[in-house]
This record gives structure tokens, C-alpha cells and sequence, in this order.
């Protein structure tokens, strides 16, 4: 292992090292201040004779003549075991609980490779999370990358911790754990996900990796990373369901941005480097099941979405990549709904696999659909009576006005700490719709309506 | 043997490369990594890697196979899953586990499978490139038809019969005094379009049994359509319809860096489903490429030319092809990620400025052709778009759409509500009306466009009165503009969504598509005639046979007569309502 004291130059968070004997791509270097002090980074772009840095933290204190580096020819690697449950690490794996190193002889490499698709099983087990606007909705399933877009000031926090809390697969025993990976959030905020793991006892069953907003963000870059390889780890080596929650993605992508242009790359939408989607793909391909394993990796990834806009590339290039959305909807938050999922904006991709006969229920299907449509016509109803008057609407369309109303309070509405099951979640739907004529329910068959709706139904109340 | 130099991400520049010549496939270091020369300047080549360089360093060897990038073409190609330069996925899996590790090379086809080979030729006979030899049964509906590879012109020497594999000599050419052993396989440069002699315009209808897109916005065989939405629009969705129900002989489905779950549902999917044309499985007839979004980019730009070179290769059979391409964006953004690793001088939002000349290059490789063997065959060319933010106003949406005869616009507020399909007939179209109304007249019904016409006229003026309710209220409306928006409404709700993941639903024949428009518009008819005989708006509204309209979707395609006494009980009801009044 070489030492080079030949830093050339030193432009924002890269590090320019001449007369480099062959650095290999994403290789692991360790860089010496002129104080002694110690600091990582990787192999970013390597030529005969140069090697650019990336350092991960910041760059203060690092000069030309004396700073030395040193590749330590290996790419970046985790440390993994069992003992990683209920420790925190810093954003590059290193203990921040006070504890002592991993020692482990297995090392993963951080980077992950691609899951054959021929390999890959089916995610079609229903997780119930107990929130009616996701389970009954917006069906997440183990295997799955679901992401919450959600903007600043609105309670994803809250929404995340209530997931990864009371998330359960029917009809089995657990075998689970949690990952969590933050990314420039706050210390407030990272406490309150400790505090909420530790009071119901779900700390034991986690590893957190946390990069608070002071720390590096060139760290951002390593943290989801880290993350998911001890998902990987623990899902298909140690046979556990891992629900991976990663937040704040948006601060990742800034991270991200920040490279690209200390690079001086040609920038994509709105100065994002145009790899960004292949990037993202990297984290969020990293989910699903694999045939003959027994664990799965679930994600949870949040976002916060840049002045709400979902066109924003942020959640843009997540949407495209991950299996549906949650989006919250700061008009909900404003009416005081918790949690303020926007459910029509939202979708689960893989719902259909997870539901159903033998999965939730017969009628989760059409009950879902039916919800939608109708919610989706109360609510353009709406807009429409804003402007012409709820008096100029038919009586029907009324009722659909209410509907949307009661909707949204009671259905999408719920506690903290409610956990609702699928059956409560399902039914409420049937009651919910009774409120409109049995003859605009288009899209729920006429059995499920015998076997599930009529005892919510008022007698010839809309004949 | 070449130096490498310089590593950046997927590109990799060597010196002194032996034989450089542009689109050499070339090993990269010592894991052997499968790569390809995309520029020569002085005694450098640079190189597009197709897989991950991590831990590559400069002063690694480069050594070039001196053939360009090619796949393989034969039996065994049938129900097969590849990726971007035709490793087999299921090879992989056994050679390095459930991921994907670097440097792993795989044979494209079985080489142990022995076919059976019919000859249709004998010693003797003239052949030339093309020229069919012979066939081997892949399946119970598809014969691979063993061709004469491009180049060779002779007379068959020899030429056996019996079961062989794809690595045995079959038949012999004499040429020139020269003799070329053959097999089962050919090679075939996916870069350059496969030869034809002619190309015909497109006038049959591919059947999808998509009632949007079938009546509405049809595809001619041979043609090109493009399918364009944002995140959640259902694109995929559309895609996989397509891929299982399009009457194609073949479908080659490209999953171009989109998500690895999707393909596997394909591949779970697919063996399950029967083709309605055929009765044997869905899986029979097609071919799956999945390079998906985290899996190298280069071999994310390499699929789609994959693809299109297999699907030409059954073209040349005589066969008519269908293929899926999900998603050409993430393919121009490959292009632009490596364009900007080259650092060549970027074009519109960081896209190389040949991305529009790759796109027609990759579009006008469909076709309705006669082939160099004078059969005559199809390849049908649908590549979804997923434009930035739902923007259609970027590059590769435009490029796209200067291309192709059809448009399917997908629209989020549609699907938002759970309107599915959720192509907008508004904005939407297709420029082979003209050419294949008169094969549905033809062939399904005289009246066909008649009722497609009427029913898209509904649809328009129901625009247009939608304006004058989001100002004024429904009430203020009259009963005959009311009925048009209840019409427009049957229409869009029960005609036009459609349910992928009803078992009956999921596919409409023509002739279902054909009286459920009827039905609906025989409702229309009966009510405008009705008003004017003093019947009201209400008792319109609150006819009993509306919910059997509702229901028509349901009827299975064996009980059409069904649809025929739903007709009757329109014209029932509305005579006993005038009998009533």
C-alpha cells in the first residue's frame, strides 16, 4: 500500500492526487491531515498518473504539500453480524452508540450488485400496517419500495414510525427487523425515531445509521449504502423480513448534485447530473425477494418534496423507479386529517398481488376501486359546487359531496396509534359506501355486495 | 494486448487496443469484463463497459475480440430471458447466485438441446442469403425456420436430417469452389438493421383486444406507436396487455432499465397464461430481455438493439413480431449518461445530439416487409416514453412523437381516478385509420367506423359541454345535452376503462367491442328519441337496463348473444316507459 504526498489540488469535496501508480475505480482510500488527524473517501475517476478523491467530510484542514493519502486497494465494505441489531452507526458504519467496533470477518462490498430478475420471487405477502388510506388503498406487500412523498411541515415522521411500529404479515410469526438510515435530518427528528423504536421495544430489532444535517454531507453518498447492505445481510443470510425506512432522500440527492458539480459535470434538470435515475436505481432496486430465501427486503423511503412539486426530479426519478407512491397532501394536514394521505395521488404497484381471496379479502379489490371513483368524483364535485353552488347539484351528486367528506374524516382519518385491521379497514369502506345508491356502485360485484354491504345499507333508503 | 488508462464509472479508455475498430466487443482487465469500443482517437479507444468497473485500475489489459457486438440467433431463443447483450439470465443465476457478480460469460442458447431438424431443401438446390433450409418445431405453434446467414450464396452440398445441436453441422454450401459448413445458429450485428427487399405499407390491424385501443387508436401490424405518461400512469400495464394479447405470432418485451419486480411478474405471469389464438402458452412465443434500472447502463443502451435484431430474426421467417420497449427513456438516458462520461458537447437537457437520429434509426426498423426470401413478415415497434414531471414538451418525447403513426397519451388525472387504460381520447391518435378501417369493415363489421366515429364525436361534444357545467351547474343544461353526457359517460366508464386484472375483462374481441358501442348507442339513440316524445330526463336516468349496460364487460365471450338481449331490452323498456306515459 502506497502513501502519496501528492495532493495537486483540492476543489470542494474532491481531491486531486498526481502521479498515482493505478488507483482502482471506487476504491478506498484513507486521507492524513497535516494534524494527524484521519479522514475516508473513494476513488471517483482514475488515470495513469491521477486519481480523483472524493472525501467524505468535510474538507477543512486539508492542504497541498502535506496532506497524504493513502489507496488501501479495496472498494468500501461493511462489516456484518447479528450484533449489528440494536446499534446506532454513524453515516460510514462507525459506531456512534459509545459501543465498540463490528468485528466480523464477513465484509460486503457496499456496492451492491443487481438482483438477477430471473432470481427474484414474487412479492405478494400483505404487510398491514394499520393505516386504512395504505392497507386498504394503497396495499404495501413484503419485497416492495414504497416511498412517502411528503413536504416540509408535514408529518411523515410520524406516518414512518407508525409503519415500521405496527407493520405485520397476517397469520405469522415475527421475524423482522428494522433499518434505518438517516440523511441530513435533524438531531430532533433522529431522536424522535430512537425514542419511538424504544418505547415499543422495537429497538432491540434495528440498526440505525445515522448522518444528522451537521455531519458531512458528502457521508450521504456512503449512508443508504451502508444500510442496505446490512439489509441484504440480514434478509438473505440471516432469514429476516427487514423494512428498511431511508430519510430524508432529497438531502441525498443534494448531496449528489454537490458532487456532480464540484466535477464540473454537464448538469441535468435543474442542475441533478443526468445519472441520477441510474443512481437512485442503485438504492431503491435494492428491495424484493429472492427464490429460496426466507427474508425479504421491504423499503420505505422518504422524501420531501421541493416547494410540494411533484415534478420536482426528486420525487420524479423516485416515482419511476419505486412501486408506487404515498403522497401527503398538505390540504388534508391543514384540515387537521392525520395521517393527510392523498389517496388518489397515491398507488401501490404490486396491490393487486397482495390482495384478494386468501391474501385480505374478496372484495378488497372492488372495495378499493369503489372507494376511489367515488372519492374521486366528490372531490371533483367539489371544485365544481366551489364555483356554481351545492344547489345547483343534483341530489345525487350531493350525496357524493358527503361521501367525499365522511371519506376523508373517518376513512383516511384515523389515530396515532390506531392499528386498524384489514377487516375494520374493509368494512368501513362497505359503511362508508352505503351512503350512495346502490346503483352508482359500478365497481364492486353484486355477491360482495349481498355478503358485505347490505347490512350497512338504511332499507330502500335510496329507492 | 490494450493498456487501460483511465476508469470513469462505465467508461474506460485503453491504449494501444490490437485491431481497434469502431463497435469491437472487447474484455476489460483481468475479470474479463464484456465491453465495446465507442470512439478511437489516435492510439486510444474508449469503451463502454456492460458491467460494473468497480476496483478496475489503469495498467489492466484490455483484449479485443475483433467482432462487433452480435447476438446469437437460433433455437432456444423461445421463452428465453436475456439481458442487455443476451446473457441468459437463468445461466447467470446458476453461475453466480441470485445476483449478478462481474465478468460471467454464458452461452446465449442451449448448446446441449438436440433439435429435430425437417429439411425443406435438398443437395442440389440454389440458396442464397435467407433462403429457408429447413425448420425445427421450437413449440406446438412455432417453427424456427433455419435460414441461409447474410453473405452466403451457393448450392447446398449436403444436408442431413435428424436431431442435432445448435454447435453440429447441418447442411453444407459450395461456394466458389469453397465449402461453408452451417448449423442451426446464425450471428447477427445488432447495430445494423437485418436486410429486406421491400417495404409494404401497413394496412392489417394488430388485435390487442384493448377497446381503447383497438377501436379508438389502432396499430396497424408493422406499425409504430408510442405510449407516453408519467410515473404511475399505467405505461407498464399497457405493455404487458400488450405482450399477452396481441395477435403476433411473436413478442419480444424489452424491460429497459424499469424495476426488477416487474419483470419477475412478467416471468411469473406469462408461463400461466394461454394464448387465445393458439391454446398454448403465452411463454411459447415470447422472448424477454430485462436489463433493469440498476443493472449496468451500457448494457441498458445495448437491450434495445438486442431486442430488435431477435424480433427482425423472426421477421425473416415470415412471422409477424410484436415488440415492447419499456422504456426508451431510460434507454436515451443511458445514451446521455455515457455521452457525458465522453464528454461530448451536449444537446437539448444534457441528451446527445444524436439522440433523435438513434430514435428514427431504432423506430424505421419496423416494418411490414417482403424479405430477402420473398416471404413476407412484420415487426410492430410500441415503445413506451416516461417523460420528466409528465412534461411531453422534452426531448425524447418529441423525438418519439415525430416517429410514430400512433400516440397514446397517457394521462395522470385519468388515471389518478382509476381510469384505465388511461390513454386520453382526446389527445391520443393514430394515422392508420385511413389504411385498416377498411379490413374491421371487412372483416368484423360493415358498420364499424360508423360507430367509432359516433362514439368519438360524443366524446368531443361532451367536452366541450363540460365547459358550460364547470361555469354554470348540470341543471342549467338541456335534457338533449344532458343525454350526451350520460352517453359520454356510458362510453368513457363502461366502454372505454377496462380492467387488466379481470379474468374476462382483461380481453375483448372485436366482435364484443363491436356490440358493446352498439349497445351504448342504441341506448343513445332510444333516449334522444324519447325525449321527444315527452319521456323525461329522469325516467332516462333511472332505467333498469342501465346497470345490465354496466355489466356488458362481464359477459364472457362465449354468451355474446347476451349483449343482443341487452339490446332488446333497451328497445323494450323504452317502448313500455311510451306506452306507460
Amino acid at each position: 500500500m502506497l502513501e502519496y504526498r501528492t495532493v495537486s489540488q483540492i476543489a470542494g469535496p474532491l481531491l486531486f492526487v498526481e502521479n498515482v501508480e493505478n488507483a482502482g475505480y471506487n476504491e478506498l482510500v484513507e486521507i492524513t491531515l497535516p494534524n494527524g488527524e484521519k479522514k475516508s473517501g473513494q476513488v471517483l475517476d482514475t488515470r495513469k498518473g491521477l486519481a480523483i478523491v472524493q472525501v467524505f467530510g468535510p474538507t477543512t484542514g486539508l492542504d497541498v504539500p502535506n496532506t497524504s493519502v493513502k489507496f488501501l486497494g479495496d472498494i468500501v465494505r461493511l462489516p456484518v453480524s447479528d450484533e449489528m441489531l440494536g446499534r446506532v452507526f454513524d453515516g460510514l458504519g462507525n459506531p456512534r452508540d459509545g459501543g465498540g467496533p463490528l468485528l466480523s470477518k464477513e465484509k460486503m462490498e457496499i456496492v451492491g450488485y443487481a438482483i438477477n430478475p430471473y432470481a427474484r420471487d414474487e412479492p405478494s405477502e400483505f404487510i398491514q400496517t394499520g393505516i386504512s388510506a395504505i392497507d386498504g388503498m394503497n396495499t404495501l406487500v413484503r419485497g416492495q419500495k414504497l416511498p412517502i412523498f411528503s413536504a416540509s411541515g408535514l408529518p411523515h415522521n410520524d406516518i414512518a414510525a407508525q409503519i415500521a411500529r405496527q407493520s405485520k404479515v397476517l397469520g405469522e410469526g415475527e421475524n423482522f427487523a428494522v433499518i434505518f438510515a438517516a440523511m441530513g435530518i435533524t438531531s430532533e427528528e433522529a431522536n424522535f425515531f430512537i425514542e419511538s423504536f424504544r418505547s415499543t421495544g422495537a429497538f432491540e430489532r434495528a440498526v440505525m445509521f445515522l448522518n444528522l444535517a451537521s455531519d458531512p454531507s458528502m457521508e450521504r453518498i456512503i449512508t443508504p449504502r451502508m444500510a442496505l447492505t446490512a439489509a441484504e445481510y440480514l434478509a438473505f443470510e440471516r432469514d429476516l423480513h427487514v423494512l428498511v425506512v431511508l430519510t430524508d432522500m432529497t438531502n441525498y440527492c443534494e448531496a449528489l448534485r454537490e458532487i456532480s458539480a464540484a466535477r464540473e459535470e454537464v448538469p441535468g434538470r435543474r442542475g441533478y447530473p443526468g445519472y441520477m435515475y441510474t443512481d437512485l436505481a442503485t438504492i431503491y432496486e435494492r428491495a424484493g425477494r429472492i427464490k429460496g430465501k426466507k427474508g425479504s427486503v421491504t423499503q420505505f423511503p422518504i422524501l420531501t418534496m421541493p416547494g410540494d412539486d411533484i415534478t420536482h426530479p426528486i420525487p420524479d426519478l423516485t416515482g419511476y423507479i419505486t412501486e408506487g407512491q404515498v403522497v401527503l397532501s398538505r390540504d388534508l394536514f391543514h384540515r387537521g386529517i392525520y395521517p393527510p394521505i392523498d389517496v388518489l395521488l397515491s398507488l401501490s404497484r404490486l396491490m393487486n398481488q397482495g390482495i384478494g381471496k386468501g391474501k385480505t379479502r374478496e372484495d378488497h379489490r372492488g372495495v378499493a376501486d369503489q372507494l376511489y371513483s367515488s372519492y374521486a368524483r366528490g372531490r371533483d364535485l367539489r371544485s365544481l359546487s366551489a364555483i356554481v353552488g351545492e344547489g345547483a347539484l343534483t341530489p345525487e351528486d350531493r350525496k357524493f359531496l358527503h361521501f367525499a367528506d365522511i371519506f376523508e374524516r373517518r376513512f383516511i382519518g384515523q389515530g396515532k396509534d390506531e392499528d386498524r385491521s384489514i377487516e375494520t379497514t374493509l368494512n368501513l369502506g362497505w359503511e362508508l359506501l352505503a351512503e350512495i345508491p346502490e346503483s352508482e356502485l359500478k365497481r364492486v360485484k353484486k355477491e360482495h355486495i349481498e355478503k358485505y354491504g347490505r347490512r350497512y345499507r338504511k332499507e330502500d333508503a335510496n329507492q | 494486448m490494450g493498456i487501460i488508462y483511465r476508469v470513469s464509472g462505465p467508461v474506460v479508455m485503453a491504449k494501444d487496443v490490437e485491431n481497434a475498430k469502431m463497435y469491437d466487443v472487447v474484455l476489460v482487465g483481468e475479470e474479463g469484463l464484456v465491453g465495446e469500443i465507442i470512439r478511437i482517437s489516435g492510439n486510444t479507444s474508449i469503451i463502454q463497459v456492460y458491467e460494473d468497473t468497480s476496483g478496475l485500475r489503469p495498467g489492466e489489459q484490455v483484449r479485443n475480440t475483433g467482432s462487433p457486438l452480435s447476438v446469437e440467433l437460433g433455437p432456444g431463443l423461445l421463452g428465453n430471458i436475456y439481458d442487455g447483450i443476451q446473457r441468459p439470465l437463468p445461466v447467470l443465476k446458476e453461475k453466480s447466485g441470485s445476483f449478478i457478480k462481474r465478468g460471467i460469460t454464458a452461452v446465449p442458447l442451449d448448446e446441449n438441446k438436440r433439435w429435430e431438424f425437417i429439411p425443406a431443401l435438398k443437395a442440389g438446390d440454389d440458396v442464397s442469403p435467407g433462403t429457408i433450409v429447413g425448420y425445427v418445431k421450437e413449440s406446438r405453434t412455432i417453427d424456427t425456420k433455419i435460414m441461409v446467414p447474410w453473405g452466403i450464396k451457393g448450392r447446398i452440398a449436403s444436408i442431413s436430417e435428424g436431431k442435432f445441436t445448435i454447435r453440429e453441422n447441418v447442411y453444407s454450401i459450395e461456394t466458389g469452389g469453397k465449402m461453408i459448413d452451417l448449423g442451426l445458429t446464425q450471428r447477427s450485428n445488432v447495430r445494423f438493421p437485418r436486410p429486406y427487399r421491400e417495404k409494404l405499407p401497413p394496412h392489417v390491424p394488430l388485435i390487442t383486444g384493448q377497446r381503447v385501443i383497438d377501436t379508438f387508436f389502432t396499430v396497424a401490424k408493422g406499425g409504430t406507436a408510442c405510449v407516453i405518461g408519467p410515473f404511475g400512469s399505467g405505461k407498464t400495464v399497457i405493455q404487458h396487455q400488450l405482450a399477452k394479447w396481441s395477435d403476433t405470432d411473436i413478442v419480444v418485451y424489452v424491460g429497459c432499465g424499469e424495476r426488477g419486480n416487474e419483470m419477475t411478474e412478467v416471468l411469473v405471469t406469462f408461463p400461466e397464461l394461454i394464448d387465445p389464438r393458439t391454446g398454448g402458452p403465452l411463454m411459447d412465443r415470447t422472448v424477454l430481455i430485462a436489463n433493469t434500472s440498476n443493472m449496468p447502463v451500457a448494457a441498458r443502451e445495448a437491450s434495445v438493439y438486442t431486442a430488435i435484431t431477435i424480433a427482425e430474426f423472426y421477421r425473416d421467417m415470415g412471422y409477424d413480431v410484436s415488440l415492447m420497449a419499456d422504456s426508451t427513456s431510460r434507454w436515451a438516458e443511458a445514451m446521455r449518461e455515457i455521452s457525458g462520461r465522453l464528454e461530448e458537447m451536449p444537446g437539448e437537457e444534457g441528451y446527445p445530439a444524436y439522440l433523435s437520429r438513434r430514435l428514427a434509426e431504432f423506430y424505421e426498423r419496423a416494418g411490414r416487409v417482403i424479405n430477402i426470401n420473398g416471404s413476407q413478415g412484420s415487426v410492430t415497434v410500441v415503445g413506451a416514453v416516461s417523460p420528466p414531471g409528465g412534461d411531453t414538451s422534452e426531448p425524447v418525447s418529441q423525438g418519439t412523437l415525430r416517429l410514430t403513426k400512433v400516440f397514446w397519451a397517457l394521462d395522470a388525472s385519468l388515471a389518478n381516478r382509476r381510469h384505465f387504460p388511461s390513454v386520453n381520447w382526446l389527445t391520443s391518435y393514430s394515422q392508420y385509420h385511413s389504411t385498416v378501417g377498411e379490413w374491421f369493415t371487412k372483416n368484423v363489421s360493415p358498420d364499424w367506423n360508423i360507430y367509432r366515429d359516433r362514439a368519438m364525436a360524443l366524446l368531443q361534444q361532451e367536452e366541450e359541454l363540460q365547459e358550460i357545467v364547470q361555469l354554470v351547474g348540470p341543471d342549467a343544461l338541456p335534457d338533449r345535452e344532458r343525454v350526451i353526457l350520460d352517453t359520454a359517460k356510458l362510453i368513457r366508464e363502461d366502454y372505454l376503462q377496462q380492467s387488466a386484472f379481470d379474468e374476462i375483462d382483461t380481453y375483448c374481441s372485436l366482435k364484443k367491442q363491436n356490440l358493446m358501442l352498439k349497445t351504448i348507442l342504441l341506448f343513445h339513440d332510444e333516449a334522444m328519441k324519447s325525449l321527444e316524445e315527452g319521456i323525461t330526463l329522469k325516467q332516462i336516468m333511472s332505467m333498469k337496463v342501465r346497470d345490465e349496460i354496466t355489466r356488458m364487460k362481464e359477459i364472457d365471450e362465449k354468451n355474446l348473444d347476451r349483449i343482443l338481449r341487452i339490446m332488446e331490452n333497451i328497445r323494450n323498456e323504452f317502448s313500455s316507459l311510451k306506452g306507460g306515459k
